[in-house]
C-alpha cells in the first residue's frame, strides 16, 4: 500500500488490533519482568545473608582463638558458591583477618559502611552484591564477615526472561493479527455490503435498492438506516420529477397538436382567401369592363369614371390578397439555413428595378462579398422589398443614389439599404414595421403597406432585427442583422 | 380549328361567363362544353350519364380545369384524366385563382400540362386566355387519341 494513498478501514482495523495487543503484552512482559528481577534481587541478598550467618558463627572459634588457617579453610568452602567471587573476616578491630578471592584480589570495604547497632548492610555495584554482617559471640562483636556476590545468575535470568518476552510478544502478534484478519471480514462486511450499494445506485441510477440492515452491529445499522431513508426520499424526488416531466410532456404534446391544428386552420384560411376572395374581385373587374366595353357608349363621363374606380379598388384589393398570403407564407414557411450571397441577390434585384423603369437615373453601390446565414429564398424577399422600397422612395427626385452593404458593430454584422429619396418623419418609425402601417399615401407613392411588415417578419424568423433611420426629404438608411 | 372542342371545368357561373367572354374577345369561335363540377366533367369525358349519347371517339383539344369544384375536385379529375388509357394523353391547363405553391406542386404531379393564374384584372385574363387559345388550339399537336390509331 502506498503510504499516501488512504488507507482501507480494515488494514487501519488491523493495525490498531496489532498495535493494541502489542501494548498491552509489552506491558505485562514489563511489569512481569521487573517484579521478578526486585524478587530474584531480594532472594539472592536472602541467601547472601544466610551464607554470611553461617560463615560468621562457623568462624566464632577461629576468631577467639586468633586461628588464621581455621578460618582461611572456612572461608575457602565458599569455592563451592560459583557466584561468589570474594569474602573478608574482619576481625573486631575492622582490620581483615582473613581473604577470599575466587579469581582476582579485589578491594574491601572498611567496615565502617556498617552503622553502629545495625544487624546487616547490603549494597549494590557495578554487576555485583556486597554483604556485611557483624559476627557475635555471647552478646559481644568480635569480627565482620564480608561477601560479594556477582549478579551473572541475575543477568543470564533476565536475558532468558526479555527472550522469552519477545517470543511471546512475537507470537501473540501473529495471533492478533490473524484473529484480527479473520474478525475484519464479519465486521466489515455491513460497510462493503452498504458501499456496494451506494455504488450500484450511483451507476444504474436505481433508487429502488435498499442496503441490508439485518445483523449489522448498533452504529451501522443507524448508518444504514439513514442511508435507505435517504434512498426512499430520492426516489420519491425522482418519481415526483418523473412524474412532472411526463406532464410537462404530455402538455407540450397537446400545445403542439394545437399549433398543428391552428397551423392547419391558418393554412386552410390562406387558402380559402387566394381562392374565394379573389374570384369575385375578378368577377367584379370583369363584369365592370364588360359594361363598359359593350355599353361605354351610352354611359357618362361620371359613370366612365365610377367604373374606373371600381376596377383601380378591385387591382389594389387583389394586391393586397397577394400581399397578405405572402405574409402568411413567410410566417409559416420552413427556413433553410445556409450561406447566401446577398451581393448577388441586391444585384439581380437592381436588374430587375431598372428593367421595370429604364427611365430613372439611379445609381447603385452595392458592396462586393455580403454574405449571410439563412434561407436563400425569404432573404431575397427580404432584398427585394427593401431595395424596391430605396427605389420607389426616390422616384420623385430627377436623381438618386441607393447603397447596399455592411458594416461591422460590437461584434454584430449589420446590414444596410441606403437611399438619398423622401424619407420619413423619425416620429413615426414605430409604424413602419406594422402590417397596412403606411408613412406615405397612395398617391404620393404606391404600396399596400405590408412589404415591410414581411421584411420583419423574415428577419424576426431569422433571430435578427431590423430598424431605421430618415428625416423628411434626406433619404432613408434601413439596417438589419441576420 | 371550328371542329375542336374546348373542356371549360368550371363551377363559378361568373367565371364560367367571363371565360366565354375572353374566348369571344378573342375571336375563338370553338365550341365550349361547361361541366360545372368534377362528376360533370368526368361525365362527359368518358361519355356516360347525360353524356352516355356522345361519340366516344372525339375528345376536347384542350381541358380547361378549376381546382376548387363541388362533387370531385380538380386534382380528383385530373387523377381520373391521367389514370385511363382513353384520356391519359389529352391536354389539361389548371386554370384557377390559387396561388399556392403546394396546388401547382399537385397539379403538375399529377400530370397537369399548364397552370395558369385567373388574374383579377380582366385585360390581363382575356390576354391569358388569347394566349392559352393560340397556343392548345393552333400551335400545340396533341397526341392521337387512341381510338383513332
Amino acid at each position: 500500500m502506498h503510504l499516501l494513498q488512504p488507507a482501507s478501514l480494515a488494514s487501519r482495523l488491523t493495525r490498531m488490533n496489532v498495535l493494541v495487543s502489542a501494548t498491552a503484552l509489552f506491558l505485562a512482559c514489563a511489569a512481569f519482568v521487573a517484579f521478578d528481577v526486585i524478587t530474584f534481587r531480594q532472594s539472592i541478598v536472602r541467601n547472601l545473608s544466610v551464607q554470611a550467618q553461617v560463615l560468621g558463627s562457623t568462624s566464632v572459634a577461629s576468631l577467639v582463638f586468633n586461628d588464621r588457617d581455621s578460618a582461611q579453610k572456612t572461608l575457602a568452602a565458599l569455592h563451592a558458591a560459583p557466584d561468589v567471587v570474594s569474602a573478608c573476616l574482619y576481625s573486631a578491630d575492622g582490620r581483615p583477618f582473613v581473604e577470599y578471592h575466587r579469581d582476582v584480589p579485589r578491594g574491601l570495604p572498611p567496615v565502617a559502611r556498617l552503622q553502629p547497632g545495625e544487624q546487616e548492610a547490603y549494597w549494590f555495584g557495578h554487576g555485583d552484591v556486597m554483604l556485611l554482617d557483624p559476627i557475635v559471640f555471647q552478646s559481644e562483636p568480635i569480627g565482620y564477615i564480608y561477601i560479594e556476590s556477582s549478579l551473572d545468575a541475575l543477568w543470564a535470568r533476565v536475558r532468558l526472561y526479555l527472550f522469552i518476552s519477545a517470543g511471546v510478544l512475537l507470537g501473540a502478534l501473529v495471533a492478533a493479527l490473524a484473529v484480527s484478519l479473520s474478525f475484519r471480514k464479519v465486521t466489515l462486511q455491513p460497510i462493503h455490503a452498504l458501499a456496494e450499494v451506494a455504488r450500484a445506485i450511483s451507476q444504474d441510477r436505481n433508487y429502488a435498492v435498499r442496503a441490508p440492515a439485518g445483523g449489522v452491529p448498533l452504529e451501522l445499522g443507524d448508518l444504514v438506516g439513514a442511508f435507505n431513508g435517504m434512498l426512499v426520499q430520492i426516489e420519491q424526488r425522482d418519481r415526483e420529477l418523473r412524474d412532472a416531466r411526463d406532464e410537462l410532456e404530455h402538455r407540450v404534446e397537446l400545445r403542439t397538436a394545437e399549433l398543428a391544428a391552428a397551423n392547419k386552420e391558418l393554412e386552410s384560411f390562406s387558402y380559402s382567401v387566394s381562392h374565394d376572395l379573389r374570384a369575385p374581385l375578378r368577377s367584379i373587374d370583369g363584369f365592370s369592363l364588360a359594361l363598359l366595353q359593350d355599353y361605354g357608349d351610352s354611359l357618362g363621363a361620371d359613370a366612365r369614371d365610377y367604373f374606373g374606380r371600381i376596377r383601380a379598388a378591385t387591382r389594389r384589393m387583389g394586391l393586397l390578397i397577394d400581399d397578405l398570403l405572402n405574409l402568411a407564407r413567410v410566417t409559416r414557411c420552413e427556413i433553410r439555413h445556409e450561406r447566401v450571397n446577398l451581393t448577388d441577390i441586391a444585384r439581380a434585384v437592381e436588374a430587375d428595378l431598372r428593367k421595370a423603369d429604364s427611365s430613372r437615373a439611379v445609381e447603385c453601390h452595392i458592396q462586393e462579398g455580403v454574405e449571410a446565414e439563412g434561407d436563400v429564398h425569404l432573404l431575397r424577399v427580404v432584398l427585394d422589398n427593401l431595395l424596391s422600397n430605396a427605389w420607389k422612395y426616390t422616384s420623385r427626385h430627377p436623381s438618386a443614389c441607393i447603397e447596399f452593404g455592411q458594416m461591422n458593430s460590437n461584434g454584430d454584422r449589420i446590414y444596410y439599404v441606403k437611399d438619398d429619396g423622401a424619407g420619413f418623419d423619425p416620429a413615426y418609425a414605430g409604424k413602419l414595421f406594422g402590417a397596412f402601417q403606411r408613412l406615405h399615401g397612395a398617391s404620393e407613392f404606391p404600396g399596400t403597406g405590408v412589404g415591410l411588415a414581411t421584411v420583419h417578419r423574415i428577419l424576426l424568423r431569422h433571430g435578427g432585427r431590423i430598424w431605421a433611420e430618415s428625416e423628411v426629404e434626406k433619404g432613408a438608411t434601413f439596417y438589419f442583422t441576420v | 380549328m371550328d371542329d375542336q372542342v374546348i373542356l371549360l371545368v368550371e363551377d363559378n357561373p361568373d367565371d364560367e361567363v367571363l371565360t366565354l367572354r375572353a374566348l369571344k374577345k378573342n375571336q375563338i369561335m370553338n365550341e365550349v362544353v361547361v361541366a360545372r363540377d368534377g362528376v360533370e366533367a368526368l361525365d362527359y369525358l368518358f361519355c356516360q350519364g347525360p353524356h352516355s349519347a356522345r361519340n366516344p371517339g372525339e375528345m376536347p383539344q384542350v381541358i380547361l380545369l378549376d381546382l376548387k369544384l363541388p362533387k370531385l375536385d380538380g386534382f380528383e379529375v385530373l387523377r381520373r384524366i391521367r389514370s385511363s388509357p382513353r384520356t391519359r394523353l389529352l391536354p389539361v391547363v389548371i386554370l384557377t385563382t390559387s396561388n399556392e405553391e403546394q396546388d401547382r406542386i399537385t397539379g403538375y404531379g399529377l400530370g397537369a400540362n399548364s397552370y395558369v393564374r385567373k388574374p383579377v384584372e380582366f385585360g390581363e385574363f382575356v390576354s391569358a386566355v388569347k394566349q392559352l387559345g393560340l397556343y392548345w388550339l393552333l400551335l400545340n399537336q396533341n397526341a392521337p387519341l387512341p381510338g383513332r390509331l
